[in-house]
């Protein structure tokens, strides 16, 4: 079977701070990550010839190219949802290895927090979607209106379908601020919670906590995507796309997966897992860490499961205690701490992470990492990779 | 517990289209129907332009019978929007006929609410030109 394993690597990254006010615009921020990715690569502006934004990004891609002075763009593209990093990913991998461009630049801004824009963009502008009809027509009459409103029906179902109880979900919140407070490029340095903090956090929409869930955050990430053989060219070890994925079913929506067969799992995830281990030829025992969408924590064992890391209905109980989520554990999870324990840059610095890791410069650094799986978009389209070192 | 809205803060109202139309129109005369594909009989919602099932243009607007058991709950303990006043339950509704509706319950404390409890729908006037289809308790 045809296949992009291996043919494409990440060269480069760069990541901005984390802030609740960046003071700076989304495209000052874009450039400045992007700017440190090439960087980082040995590259310049003037060797990029394409860019992968995520679609509701207020930095166009040609506001980015004139203020970087990128000449000649031969392909430039964008992906949506909460599963666009490792799908854009997978999008500047394809364009790479068939040979449509040689280093694409892959990026995402947000003044999540200050909601500090340069222009309104289209996308913010309130030009609205089929799933904002689906949110404004049917959900929020009755005040379901907030993400994590969304997520805690989802996660009630799970709770009654393998009979769980609403405290045990803290465990992964603690594992990535711990991993998050050794990480000093994190919102949450030296400043780890555990398990009898995440107790005592707030009901928001039981029966989800204030501490399941990402703060809003202003941060950039970019990552620079060229072929195989020109990475090992570039300043670092080369973080190889050995599989890459992104999936929709019939039944997904977008947060909200109410309208389907069953809603305690997370269908999407499982298929991404499937082609991505086919594609990587790799085994679930040989995957070193996994750096997966915890926007919210509750989620996490659910991927846990569809990933194939434990059973159905055992997620919950894999975490229990965070000694297998670790760093020294069977699984270590989040490394630089993730959406919860770093800040939330809507799963770019997942990615970012994973290249440390092969690169062997984690703050939470796995011994010898060779294979990372990173999953994106957990209870909506779904994304995923497998980057090697070798 | 029932839903309490802050009267300054108009409820937001549900954009009309003409595929979720006809759900609205039954609403407003107090009647539940859904989308029912005319080819093969599928139950649908939300409302759809064509029948996932059998890839039909062709249905109706058919009235439910009304009854059905929560599939899922959640209570907001904070109101995202100045409208709704918290605490307030959510609740995901599985309809005898399939389908599932996103709603609140009338007339019921929140920790009565349990997945599985029997409930019937009741038709809540809250604004001028809204009216919501919510659900009690049987028996």
């Amino acid at each position: 079977m045809k296949s992009i394993r291996k043919k494409a690597a990440i060269a480069g990254i760069g990541m901005s701070g984390f802030s609740r006010d960046s003071q700076r615009t989304e495209l000052y921020l874009a450039c400045q990550c992007i700017k440190a990715a090439l960087d980082d690569a040995g590259l310049t502006p003037e060797d990029v010839d394409g860019l992968v934004k995520q679609t509701d990004d207020a930095s166009d891609e040609h506001a980015v190219t004139s203020s970087m002075g990128m000449g000649n763009l031969t392909y430039f593209g964008e992906c949506r949802w909460r599963a666009a990093p490792s799908a854009m990913v997978m999008r500047a991998a394809m364009a790479v290895a068939a040979g449509m461009a040689n280093y694409i630049v892959v990026y995402r801004s947000v003044n999540g927090s200050s909601k500090r824009r340069m222009t309104p963009s289209m996308r913010t502008s309130g030009q609205m979607s089929t799933s904002d009809m689906l949110q404004w027509t049917f959900h929020a009459p009755f005040g379901h209106m907030s993400d994590v409103g969304r997520v805690a029906m989802i996660v009630r179902r799970y709770m009654h379908e393998f009979r769980v109880g609403a405290d045990a979900f803290g465990w992964v919140p603690t594992v990535c601020r711990e991993h998050g407070a050794r990480n000093p490029n994190g919102m949450f340095y030296k400043k780890p919670i555990t398990i009898k903090d995440y107790l005592k956090s707030a009901v928001v929409v039981e029966p989800l906590r204030r501490l399941d869930y990402y703060e809003e955050a202003d941060a950039a990430a970019a990552l620079v995507v060229t072929t195989a053989e020109k990475a090992r060219d570039l300043r670092h070890r080369p973080a190889y796309v050995l599989g890459a994925a992104q999936n929709m079913l019939a039944e997904t929506e977008e947060l909200t997966p109410y309208y389907g067969s069953a809603m305690s799992g997370l269908p999407e995830t499982a298929q991404v897992a499937r082609t991505l281990f086919n594609m990587a030829r790799v085994a679930r025992k040989d995957i070193q860490c996994v750096q997966v969408d915890d926007s919210y924590g509750p989620l996490v064992p659910m991927q846990l499961e569809e990933l194939g890391f434990c059973r159905r209905g055992e997620g919950v109980a894999f975490c229990e205690k965070g000694d297998r989520l670790r760093v020294g554990g069977q699984l270590p999870l989040n490394t630089s701490g993730g959406s919860l324990g770093e800040g939330h840059i809507h799963g770019m610095n997942h990615v970012v992470e994973a290249v440390r890791q092969i690169r062997g410069t984690s703050t939470a650094q796995v011994k010898d990492a060779e294979l990372v799986l990173v999953a994106s978009g957990a209870g909506g389209p779904a994304s995923g990779l497998i980057l090697g070192g070798v | 517990m029932s839903m309490v809205y802050d009267r300054e803060h108009p409820v937001p109202m549900p954009p009309i289209l003409w595929d979720n139309k006809g759900f609205w129109e039954g609403i407003g005369r107090h009647e539940l129907v859904f989308q029912r594909c005319k080819q093969c009989g599928t139950w649908l919602h939300p409302p759809r332009p064509v029948c996932p099932r059998c890839r039909s243009i062709e249905k109706e607007w058919a009235p439910s019978k009304g009854k059905g058991t929560v599939y899922s709950w959640v209570i907001y303990r904070e109101s995202p929007h100045p409208s709704f006043r918290a605490p307030y339950a959510v609740v995901l509704v599985e309809m005898n006929e399939g389908v599932r509706l996103v709603s609140n319950m009338v007339d019921v404390k929140p920790e009565e609410i349990y997945i599985g409890m029997p409930v019937e729908v009741v038709f809540d006037d809250v604004a001028e030109g809204l009216t919501l289809p919510k659900f009690r308790k049987v028996g």
